[in-house]
């Protein structure tokens, strides 16, 4: 029944969208109304029919109906309820439903938005964006409708399922992967408008100003799902890391480094009205990486730990995104004519060549990690040779190029426009510069020695530096001459500049997760003994002793965990128990991972190894000094974000509190 | 549009050619350096009692086999192809050795047991044997020909058709 009906649905989606997508284009070619309100209400019917989609699958894994394949094999009776539902993006067929529903919701959000009362400019666009989209969507419905269908039966109906693999059986399944769809499909609005603006010959700055809030917000999203990624596999795969350059994390970078290119070079369209064929070359690779990696995940053409599933879905994504790039890159070179800007730079010591300076090193790293991905193909193809590219690589071409971008993160705010005179870049980084380096002094006088960290320090005081020096001025000289309180002066100006200055806050967060990164990579310290009930390892200031082994059944599968007493300096901190957990299915054990996180420094513990009847148990011992800096990080960010997109009123309420407590 | 500018999309297509390679490529099939040089010698204590090395089976054209009982399913898969083909190609004078990998004992002979193997098998204490021969996964299938070099190596379960085929190469030259 559910099969059926999840089918038909699926097709008469598929239907609906071709209609919308072409009754948009009659209507805005011939002037018709009529059509353009048509072509809306199929866009509403589309998100209405894939909503309804979504009800019908989670219904079934909800009530466990193991008549559906994808049911059988992503959810079993004992899971508990949320992760009956979140199987709906436990694998591939479920996943490109929540993707299109997803798809769906942006396209009737954008015609909501966008159609009679929508800000001027956005009107001779919206038909074709909508057009666009609904393509998108024509392609996600048919590789439902023809490739994998989330409606597929199964025969004969098994008496349990298969369930999610346990590693997903966690609250992080709720949110990580939800947070990068949502990033992934926010960026299909920007290029909407993108191949729109091209499509009608209105290449001009009205598609940027529309869709800078969708893409800072489609930017924070997968920001955030980077960062959830990172922090859920610190805390649960056990390996004491967050980041491995695998191929699908790969795919999560490189539209973030694209997009956040983007994001800062728009700004020197709208100001100086240069750079038209780049803004859309990057949203066009941005949109483009995003396809590039689920293709990825999806195609099995390069070994990864996350990627699955082989069969026609591969040769689908692909074709898709040969098309999305034809079509795109040849819609610029058709309307290059439209696309002269203004060429030249007035000077190289300018914010223009700085925020250039900028997206050429993102857009560098993009680069490299680009071809490390594909380099093992590259390889194997030209020479006929096996290779693969590791993290040993990543490392050593992302660093530099980090460590530049790190301080034109420090430069591009502040330095002037056009030229900036001597004046001003004295005014503006001196003193930033000069207590950079005397912070950085004084690490090393305390024993900070390695180079490489002292210089990430040197360049991220920087950078802070010229943040704190640009609110401390900018808040005194309004108190100044308003006479209004310093926190009320401060609350006007995050209110009246809200884009600078939650700019300004994310690359403080930006900084803080760098200094995260830098020090727990390079003082990280690990340790792995094997040791007998009663005795203890050492590892920098702590000890760790084992007390005793255990085992319990728990509900989906057997823990074995070990009991340790952490000491630090020879006085007891707390008790840590790292453990094992059997599943009935899964040939070799997962790891439960026990910690204590701390500002300072994290103590990471895992049980590696035991003997079954408790005499020894092998302690791997892991600490890493300020990686809840990343974390932090990624929180500052959220709040700059938040403070650039929020709409007035909401921001208002805070600067008539603050004038209430001044007043 | 003129060919300078459908230049700009076209600059795609080498990109997609590459992605559209991979298709035809299998990330998971490792060639090894090994193949065509000679086998690295090993030192075996074979579970039935003795010991065995590479060195004393010069001029044999021998299949080393590693296993492992945890190795479920494909390690039982190829159980019973192992132990048929040693039987049929013994009196052609093949020798099979069978390394039980990361393996308990207990369960090692419960698995010989299972499938009532009659060539010689041992453990492989602190994975020495699997270091030398670079073992990337159990199964995994190493054919050595009469000259004492790896004549192919397979990885994952053998089937009847490679194991014919491979057995013939190695059994030649007698």
């Amino acid at each position: 029944m559910i099969a059926t009906l999840g089918g038909f649905t699926l097709f008469l989606a598929l239907g609906v969208t071709v209609y919308a997508g072409a009754a948009s284009v009659v209507g805005a070619r011939q002037g018709r109304e009529d059509w353009l309100a048509s072509s809306r209400n199929a866009v509403l019917a589309h998100f209405c029919l894939v909503t309804l989609a979504i009800f019908l699958l989670e219904y079934a894994l909800i009530t466990s109906d193991f008549s559906l394949r994808y049911v059988a094999n992503n959810s079993t009776r004992g899971s508990l309820t949320r992760y009956k539902i979140a199987g709906l993006w436990g694998s591939l067929e479920g996943s490109i439903l929540l993707w299109e529903w997803l798809q769906s919701l942006f396209a009737a959000l954008v015609v909501a938005r966008y159609s009679d009362r929508g800000p001027s400019g956005s009107r001779p666009l919206t038909p074709y964006v909508t057009t666009v989209l609904q393509g998108i969507s024509v392609f996600f419905l048919s590789l439902m409708a023809f490739g994998v269908n989330p409606f597929a039966r199964i025969f004969p109906v098994p008496p349990d399922g298969r369930g999610l693999n346990p590693l997903l059986e966690v609250t992080d399944m709720l949110i990580h992967p939800l947070l990068l769809y949502l990033g992934y499909v926010g960026f299909s609005v920007p290029y909407a408008f993108a191949m729109a603006a091209l499509i009608t010959g209105r290449p001009t700055e009205e598609w940027l100003r529309i869709t800078r809030r969708w893409t800072v917000v489609a930017w924070l999203l997968l920001t955030g799902g980077i960062f959830y990624g990172g922090w859920w596999s610190y805390r649960t795969l056990g390996w004491g890391g967050y980041w491995a350059w695998d191929p699908v994390e790969n795919a999560s970078f490189m539209p973030w480094l694209t997009g956040t290119a983007f994001i800062h070079s728009v700004m020197i369209q709208e100001r100086k009205r240069m750079l038209k064929v780049w803004n859309l070359v990057l949203i066009i690779l941005t949109f483009s990486l995003v396809i590039f990696g689920t293709f990825l995940t999806r195609s099995g053409i390069l070994g990864s730990v996350h990627a699955f599933a082989d069969g026609p879905v591969g040769a689908m994504f692909l074709a898709f995104l040969s098309l999305v790039l034809l079509f795109s890159f040849a819609l610029v070179a058709y309307r290059s004519d439209h696309l002269k800007g203004r060429g030249e730079l007035d000077s190289l010591v300018s914010r223009e060549s700085t925020f250039l300076l900028n997206n050429l090193v993102l857009v560098g790293i993009c680069f490299t990690v680009f071809l490390g991905t594909v380099f093992p193909l590259l390889s194997e193809a030209l020479r006929g040779n096996k290779i693969s590219v590791g993290a040993p690589y990543f490392n050593k071409v992302s660093v530099p190029l980090g460590m530049a971008l790190l301080l034109l993160m420090g430069v591009g705010p502040l330095i002037a426009w056009g030229r900036a005179s001597l004046n001003n870049l004295r005014r503006n980084f001196l003193k930033p510069a000069l207590a950079a380096v005397a912070l950085t002094a004084a690490l090393y006088l305390l024993g900070m020695g390695r180079a490489e960290v002292l210089a990430v320090f040197l360049f991220s005081f920087f950078v802070i530096g010229t943040i704190v020096f640009e609110f401390v001025v900018a808040t005194r000289t309004r108190a100044r001459t308003t006479g209004e309180g310093m926190g009320a002066a401060f609350a006007t100006l995050l209110l009246r500049s809200r884009r600078r200055y939650g700019g300004l806050i994310v690359h403080l967060g930006v900084v803080i997760a760098v200094i995260g990164i830098a020090v727990s990579s390079v003082y990280k310290v690990e340790r792995e003994q094997t040791l007998k009930p009663g005795e203890s390892m050492s590892v920098g200031r702590y000890g760790i002793r084992f007390d005793e082994l255990a085992a319990g059944e728990r509900p989906t599968h057997v823990l074995v965990w070990a009991t340790l007493t952490a000491f630090k300096d020879g006085t007891p901190l707390r008790e840590l128990t790292p453990g094992q957990r059997f599943y009935p299915n899964q040939q070799s054990p997962f790891a439960s991972v026990d910690a204590r996180y701390h500002l300072t420094e994290d103590l990471y513990v895992i049980l590696s190894a035991f003997e079954r009847d408790g005499s020894a148990a092998t302690i791997k011992v892991i600490i890493n000094p300020m990686i809840s800096w990343i974390w932090i990080g990624g929180v500052v960010i959220l709040l700059g974000v938040l403070v650039a997109v929020l709409p007035e009123r909401r921001l208002a309420l805070l600067t008539v509190r603050a004038k209430a407590q001044a007043a | 549009m003129s060919w300078k500018k459908a230049l700009i999309p076209l600059a795609c297509v080498p990109v997609i050619i590459l992605l559209a390679y991979g298709f035809w490529t299998d990330p998971r099939a490792i060639p090894s350096p090994l193949v065509q040089k000679p086998a690295p010698d090993f030192k075996i204590a074979v579970f039935d009692g003795g010991e065995m090395s590479l060195d004393s089976l010069k001029g044999k054209p021998v299949v080393l086999n590693f296993w492992a009982s945890w190795c479920y399913p494909a390690c039982y898969e190829e159980a019973p192809l192992l132990e048929s083909t040693w039987r049929k190609y013994k009196e052609q004078g093949l020798t099979m050795v069978g390394v039980a990998i990361q393996d308990k004992e207990a369960n090692a002979r419960e698995f010989m047991r299972r499938f009532k193997f009659t060539f010689p098998n041992g453990p492989d204490p602190g994975s020495k044997i699997s270091i030398d021969y670079g073992v990337y996964g159990v199964p995994e299938t190493y054919f050595i020909d009469r000259q004492g070099r790896i004549a192919y190596k397979h990885v994952g379960v053998l089937t009847p058709a490679l194991m014919e085929a491979n057995l013939r190469a190695i059994l030649k030259g007698g």
